[in-house]
């Protein structure tokens, strides 16, 4: 499953050693994924990025709530597949984060 | 209006032709990259990622040109620092026309539309313009830099809980899950039957009946300005809003245009 990770860069929502650990996890797996900086802006802007991104199946998303993140997609115009499993990192820790994630075989974004 | 843009898209290679990227360093790039307003792929297979928006490739490969990465700029790390990597994206970014990092305001409403009624409220209540109509009748944000920050003033109003603010403190403005329990509590705090001069609350229910009334009472100006205060100095007063939401609020004059604009909207969207 194609990995997505929301760095939230422009508000300290989530916690800064949930979102650091997260990523240098990514970068240790040796797994493909795809970083961007806020999904926030993306959808603000409509970011046609999000429609590229939204057009792929079996996204592993971390990001905020479940809820929001859906619906920015949605209101960039680029629905997210019904597939797309979102990780909260507002609410889980690094590990927990990072197995939700890393626990199934990934593909290239 | 919506400034719409893309974002400036990094490959970070791993495949053919190029020696892993230390994770260390990787994670140093990832998060300077993406604090900076990228969006980046860490790619570890022969295929880049299907997008126009890819500009550069980046990693441990040689200076020369590799006609793999046709069409796009190829950034060797060997013999550059981090700093030297991201001052060239900047200067890959700087000519073309693409977000511009900060130039936005992380602020705005987001609907559920899975709990949105299409009732009209947020319309009617925002005096900034953040909300529209559909060609289609349907409320949506249209307006996202108008809104002011650190208010969630619309989503207290909201009687379904249906207005998220992904980056409010708590829930369920922030999108999570909304309970039973959050639309009581929602609906008891702000009534917006008051805010707007009358009983309209459960009319705004029946559509098709409702439409035609549903904001007349706000020919009443004073009353409704002088509601529409009381309404807002409780958020304020209750830590909902800032304080400058209040204090930049128009004069009554414009804020009865902006109403009976808002309900010219809403009006012609439910008929």
């Amino acid at each position: 499953m194609p990995i997505l990770y929301c760095r939230c860069a422009y508000a300290q929502v989530i916690p800064a050693e949930t979102k650091d650990g997260v990523l240098a996890r990514l970068c240790e797996s040796g797994q493909p994924f795809t970083g961007v900086a806020d999904l926030c802006e993306m959808s603000a802007r409509r970011d046609p990025r999000l429609a590229e991104l939204a057009q792929q199946a079996g996204w592993k998303i971390a990001a905020c709530h479940a809820r929001a993140v859906r619906w920015l997609f949605h209101a960039a115009d680029a629905p997210l597949p019904d597939d797309a499993a979102i990780v909260n990192l507002r609410e889980l820790d690094v590990e927990a984060a990072t197995a939700a994630l890393l626990d199934s075989p990934t593909t290239p974004p | 209006m919506i400034n719409e843009a893309t974002t400036f898209h990094v490959v970070l290679y791993e495949g053919t032709d190029a020696t892993p990227i230390p994770a260390s360093r990787k994670t140093a790039l990832m998060q300077s990259l993406l604090e900076n307003g990228y969006s980046v792929s860490s790619v570890v297979t022969d295929s880049l990622p299907h997008t126009p928006h890819t500009l550069a490739v980046v990693g441990n490969f040689a200076a020369t040109a590799n006609p793999r990465f046709a069409g796009l700029a190829q950034q060797p790390l060997a013999d550059f620092s981090d700093d030297q990597v991201i001052a060239k994206m900047e200067t890959l970014r700087a000519e073309r026309p693409m977000n511009q990092p900060g130039q936005w305001k992380p602020w705005f409403p987001v609907i559920d539309y899975s709990r949105c009624t299409n009732c009209m409220q947020c319309l009617s209540f925002c005096l900034f313009d953040v909300y529209g109509v559909s060609k289609e009748g349907k409320i949506q944000v249209q307006n996202n830099d108008n809104c002011k920050t650190n208010c969630p003033a619309c989503s207290r109003v909201c009687p379904e809980v249906a207005i998220m603010f992904p980056k409010y403190a708590s829930g369920p403005i922030n999108g999570e899950p909304v309970s039973e329990a959050d639309v009581k509590r929602e609906s008891m705090k702000v009534d917006i039957s008051a805010l707007l001069g009358g009983d309209i609350y459960s009319r705004l229910r029946e559509r098709s009946d409702a439409a035609k009334s549903r904001f007349s009472k706000e020919r009443d100006a004073s009353k409704a300005l002088a509601e529409r205060k009381k309404c807002l100095t409780k958020l304020v007063t209750d830590g909902f809003i800032p304080a400058d939401v209040l204090a930049s609020l128009p004069s009554p004059e414009e804020i009865q245009r902006r109403a009976e604009a808002a309900a010219a909207k809403a009006q012609a969207a439910l008929q």
